[in-house]
């Protein structure tokens, strides 16, 4: 049985697809993300994402299930092809989603103009993490949320929501940005697609492999050479802020290790810290991992408010993550 | 005389962890040169270098003012703590012009006028009308929008001034994480200013020593030195009014007066990037941003 109990962090769960949707819902999801398949969400990847249609079914089928669906329209407006974001939110307004989560100030501005009960969270694509940004978009928008970028520890964020009134939610598991989110082009620089603009990060038709003398597998993005693996070795995919890279002669992870984030060790931190909502990412992911991934942070978010033991929870996680390697990013200090 | 174009020259901020007597001395050099028209400066990359810098910008900024250039105060693009915010807070109520590069800074400022920095999120007409509306009069945009946009973008919202981010290596990332401590083995809490070692940032090569990428800090940037060779004929009509110099320690004078002889027709783009080339910049020339290609790529642009 789910707790009731008022002050139990929500978790928030991606999906890609409709099975991956259900899949969320039925593991126990409080809330659902998920986007309209083109470039108005952060994850324009083949093959996922809705159409109107999906989306409604999905939200009528997430609603049945107790679960709330939320629409990520967080890229950023192309100029001149404003209309096209307007008319997501329009979409998302018209399919009974719970909440738009959006970035960029015209969609935020086409919400809350033309949608006025339509709830709106701010996208950590948006980047703000200090007090005054954050009221800026509540003041401005009516933001009931914000998604906050990777920047902050466990007691920033604490005392960052002792001065804001409005909802905070925080990644907990899956992919990392080690760059602040909404504010990296690197992945434009090396093959011109740009997270922001089009939704897609070191994009897949800009990866190659190839192998040198030696019989290591060399990846490449947008003809860079990002990482390197021994004859095999499991060859990771070439997500440019974690591959290797050579600076004051020495080469290793420059930016990051290839490392996924699992911030559950801190799980009962960030609900002292004030936390209303729990975010996994994983937008790309089948529904076999969501369904696994989600049904673990239920059992733990459910342990922690009753006293239980999140134990085999945890143990249940650490299988989900890419290589093994984890770890709690920003939300430490040392981090930095 | 040639004819004479009236494209505008500024100087962005200085991205780089400069010692307080070579800032000086960079400004004093600057004051002198009159092909730069307006000056951005302050620290906007890290908060942690700005005690050390802080002493200077009074004396800099009536230093330019007096030699009639325009001075703007660059905000922080990435506040975190209160000792940030609140720096930014004062310089939001400033009665001078300022640059805004985290929307932190919008409420505090209170509708008087601001220019929209490169570090802000305005990538269509709709954001930057908004910010219209809340006094932003000047937009530098992201480095990663194409002309055409920009060019969209002009002629929808006419009444801001866009500047073009024009020469320097290429500002594509923020982080929490300082990765000049990182490579030296240190934290960013702990970092021993290892940045100031690095006057045009910390090169990184690719593991077949290609040279890819620039750090500074919690900043990434391109290895690459991006030079807008966009013709005056072409910079008015995308609707284009200021180009941005982003300072290196190359001679900054010297670039600036490259730049005024392509703006004036006296240099082809060809022959600018040459002239460049051959004063010592950190990494090769690239272009391709502004044709909506990779950023490190060279682009034919339209003459």
């Amino acid at each position: 049985m789910r707790s009731t109990e008022a002050k139990q962090m929500e978790l928030v769960c991606p999906a890609g697809t409709p099975a991956a949707l259900r899949a969320a819902a039925e593991a126990g999801a409080d809330a659902i993300y998920c986007g309209l398949a083109n470039e108005t969400n952060a994850r324009n990847f083949p093959g996922l994402n809705f159409s109107p249609e999906e989306l409604a079914d999905g939200v009528a089928f997430a609603h049945r299930k107790g679960s709330k669906v939320l629409v990520a329209i967080n890229t950023f407006a192309r100029a001149g092809d404003v209309d096209l974001w307007r008319e997501a939110v329009d979409t998302a307004a018209q399919s009974g989603a719970d909440a738009v989560i959006a970035a960029d100030l015209a969609v935020l501005d086409h919400a809350a103009s033309n949608h006025p009960d339509l709830r709106l969270h701010l996208s950590v694509q948006a980047a703000a993490n200090t007090p005054e940004a954050i009221r800026f978009y509540a003041d401005t928008f009516g933001v009931k949320r914000v998604v906050l970028p990777r920047v902050l520890s466990v007691p920033e964020i604490a005392a960052l929501n002792k001065e804001i009134n409005v909802e905070t939610e925080v990644f907990v598991f899956g992919g990392l940005c080690v760059m602040t989110e909404g504010r990296c082009s690197l992945s434009s620089y090396a093959t011109g697609k740009s997270p922001n603009l089009t939704g897609v990060c070191s994009p897949p038709e800009h990866v190659d492999y190839t192998e040198d003398a030696d019989g290591r597998l060399l990846a490449r993005l947008g003809g860079f050479t990002i990482d390197s693996f021994e004859a095999g070795q499991a060859a990771g995919y070439p997500t440019l802020c974690k591959g290797q890279f050579t600076a004051e002669g020495k080469t290793g992870y420059l930016f990051e290790d290839p490392v996924s984030l699992n911030a559950f060790e801190l799980l009962g931190e960030l609900s002292k810290a004030g936390v209303t909502a729990l975010k996994i990412e994983g937008r790309q992911r089948g529904k076999a991992y969501i369904a696994g991934v989600v049904g673990a942070f239920r059992k733990a978010v459910d342990s922690l408010s009753d006293g239980g033991d999140p134990g085999p929870a945890i143990g249940a996680l650490k299988a989900f993550s890419e290589g093994g390697r984890q770890t709690a990013g920003s939300y430490k200090k040392t981090w930095r | 005389m040639p004819d004479h174009s009236n494209i505008e020259i500024a100087l962005g901020p200085c991205f780089f962890n400069w010692p307080a007597d070579r800032l000086l001395d960079f400004y004093r050099g600057i004051a002198e040169e009159a092909d730069i028209d307006r000056v951005y400066l302050g620290e906007v990359v890290c908060g942690k270098r700005m005690p050390f810098t802080d002493a200077i910008w009074p004396d800099v900024i009536e230093m330019l003012t007096k030699a009639g250039k325009q001075v703007v105060l660059s905000g922080l693009a990435q506040p975190v703590n209160k000792r940030e915010r609140e720096i930014l807070r004062q310089q939001a109520g400033y009665d001078m012009p300022i640059e805004i590069n985290d929307l932190s800074m919008v409420p505090g400022r209170a509708g008087l006028e601001f220019t929209a920095g490169p570090f802000l999120n305005v990538y269509n007409e709709a954001s930057l009308r908004l910010l219209a509306d809340r006094g932003a009069t000047a937009w530098c945009p992201p480095v990663e929008l194409p002309l055409v946009s920009i060019q969209k973008i002009a002629a929808l919202v006419p009444e801001v001034d866009i500047e073009l981010f024009a020469f320097g290596r290429l500002p594509l990332a923020l982080s929490s994480r300082c990765y000049h401590a990182r490579a030296h083995g240190l934290r960013k809490d702990a970092c021993q200013f290892v940045c100031d070692r690095d006057p045009d940032g910390m090169n990184i090569a690719t593991l077949d020593d290609r040279r890819f990428l620039a750090t500074n800090g919690i900043q990434t940037l391109s290895d690459a030195v991006h030079v807008a060779g966009v013709t005056s004929g072409q910079l008015q009509a995308t609707g284009i009014r200021r180009l941005r110099l982003s300072p290196h320690s190359v001679d900054m004078a010297k670039v600036a007066g490259s730049f005024r002889r392509f703006l004036d027709g006296d240099l082809t783009c060809d022959e600018l990037n040459a002239d460049l080339a051959s004063q010592g910049l950190p990494g090769p020339v690239c272009n391709a941003y502004l044709a909506g290609d990779a950023g490190w790529k060279k682009a034919t642009l339209p003459a």
